[in-house]
């Protein structure tokens, strides 16, 4: 439906930057869902990544404030089910992650939590540096800037860097 | 299950003052941290615990209705009327007589949040099942965040008491003041009868043998001897709470009653 209200919806909205990680969208990431129209009535549906992530405020307002500015008002709706996934993060943003110094997310593993917790301090992949891009890396803390990543060092480079977890 | 319930307030308030109080607790590290990763993963779980209780105080405003939302829950309301476990509202430090105060000992920190994350774990599973279909939800978002709590916790409780004889020492110490606390999760309320009831909550008990697992494996990997069973039960999920919970209300509540509505 090229012109449609929600056509238009997606061409103001899918550029809106993640506040804490500008260089992906937050349509990349996985947090803009869904634009529905009905009669007239736009809807927009984000998820929170993390429960308690701060950005998600922020990225409300980012939302309303665009769609205020092109003269689209709409309902926004905040869905948590299905649960947010970083398997959601496209490749093509995985890859703006990585050349911005972040390791992109592993693919979740799909152990269930027993099993998880059973080789929970044996996290056997290796997390490649986007610096350098070796292999030999190490991981120095579970949480770093913020709960969604790890921090790494590369044992090859040198360089510190984060590691976006599998969620 | 019954398709469409939804969990008793009690039940919600029980689950969200659990998330809320030890979000709180930990974040008292927040600037004291034993080293500075450690500093940013205790801020990182307490904004991850604060998140849950957020999504869960919600829940439960929608449906007590009467003008209530998330911030007269978790601000305006006295020790009396939390639901968390006792466990959760403790210093970190051992026990101590008369009003001592002590020093945060890392250890305490270390093992509540090993014993409360794997009992999380395993529950926010379950209540993934929920019929409460928002309950289901909020336990999905939970049971990812609660995996790396758990991996940071056990990490963790393995170094400390696999470590040096000091931090074995108090690492031991802290597991003996702490277990019997754990004794809470084996006793059913009546909220979590009730939830339970309606198909909306789970009853932890079938989860205990699972619970010992993760526990047990962990403590022999650290080098640690679990104490016995037994001793008082404690209620704080009923409302009948130690000195402690007062103490944390008072600060986290004191800017909220001072200023009532301000936003900044």
């Amino acid at each position: 439906m090229p012109g449609s209200l929600a056509q238009r919806a997606w061409e103001v909205l899918e550029s809106i930057p993640d506040p804490e990680i500008p260089v992906v969208s937050i349509r990349e990431l996985g947090i803009l869902r869904e634009i529905n129209e009905d009669g007239g009535q736009l809807e927009i549906v984000i998820t929170p990544t993390y429960s308690g992530c701060p950005a998600m405020a922020q990225i409300e307002d980012d939302v309303r404030a665009a769609l205020a500015a092109n003269g689209l008002p709409a309902r926004i709706v905040t869905r948590l089910a299905p649960a947010w996934s970083t398997d959601w993060i496209t490749p093509g943003a995985k890859e703006k992650l990585r050349r911005f110094g972040i390791a992109p997310p592993h693919t979740l593993p799909s152990a269930n939590v027993v099993q998880f917790a059973r080789r929970a301090a044996r996290d056997t992949d290796a997390v490649r540096c986007p610096h350098c891009g070796s292999d030999n890396t190490t991981e120095t803390s579970h949480f770093s800037s913020t709960a969604c990543k790890a921090l790494y060092k590369c044992l090859a480079c040198r360089e510190p860097f984060d590691y976006f977890k599998p969620y | 299950m019954q398709a469409g319930a939804v969990a008793p307030a009690d039940y919600l308030l029980h689950l969200a003052d659990n998330a809320l109080v030890l979000g709180q607790r930990n974040a008292e590290w927040c600037g004291h941290g034993p080293a500075l990763e450690e500093d940013m993963a205790l801020a990182n779980i307490s904004l991850d615990l604060i998140g849950q209780a957020r999504l869960l105080y919600q829940h439960a405003a929608a449906l007590m209705g009467e003008g209530t939302t998330e911030d007269t829950l978790a601000y305006f309301r006295e020790a009396g009327q939390f639901r968390n476990y006792t466990l959760l509202e403790l210093p970190h430090h051992g026990p101590l007589a008369g009003t001592a105060a002590a020093e945060r000992d890392y250890a305490t920190t270390i093992v509540r949040n090993f014993l409360y994350s794997a009992l999380m774990l395993l529950l926010w599973e379950a209540l993934q099942r929920s019929a409460d279909i928002q309950l289901a939800a909020i336990a999905g978002k939970s049971v990812k965040e609660t995996r790396y709590h758990f991996r940071h916790a056990r990490d963790w409780l393995v170094r400390l008491g696999d470590g040096t004889d000091e931090s074995h020492a108090r690492t031991q110490a802290a597991l003996d003041h702490l277990m019997p606390y754990t004794q809470e999760f084996w006793s059913v309320s009546p909220a979590e009868a009730e939830a339970v009831a309606a198909g909306a909550g789970v009853d932890a008990r079938a989860w205990r043998q699972a619970w010992d697992e993760l526990v047990n494996d962990a403590l022999v990997e650290a080098t640690l001897q679990r104490p016995k069973d037994g001793g008082h039960v404690p209620r704080g999920k009923q409302g009948l709470h130690s000195e402690h919970l007062g103490y944390v209300l008072g600060e986290m509540q004191s800017l909220a009653r001072q200023h009532p509505g301000a936003s900044w």
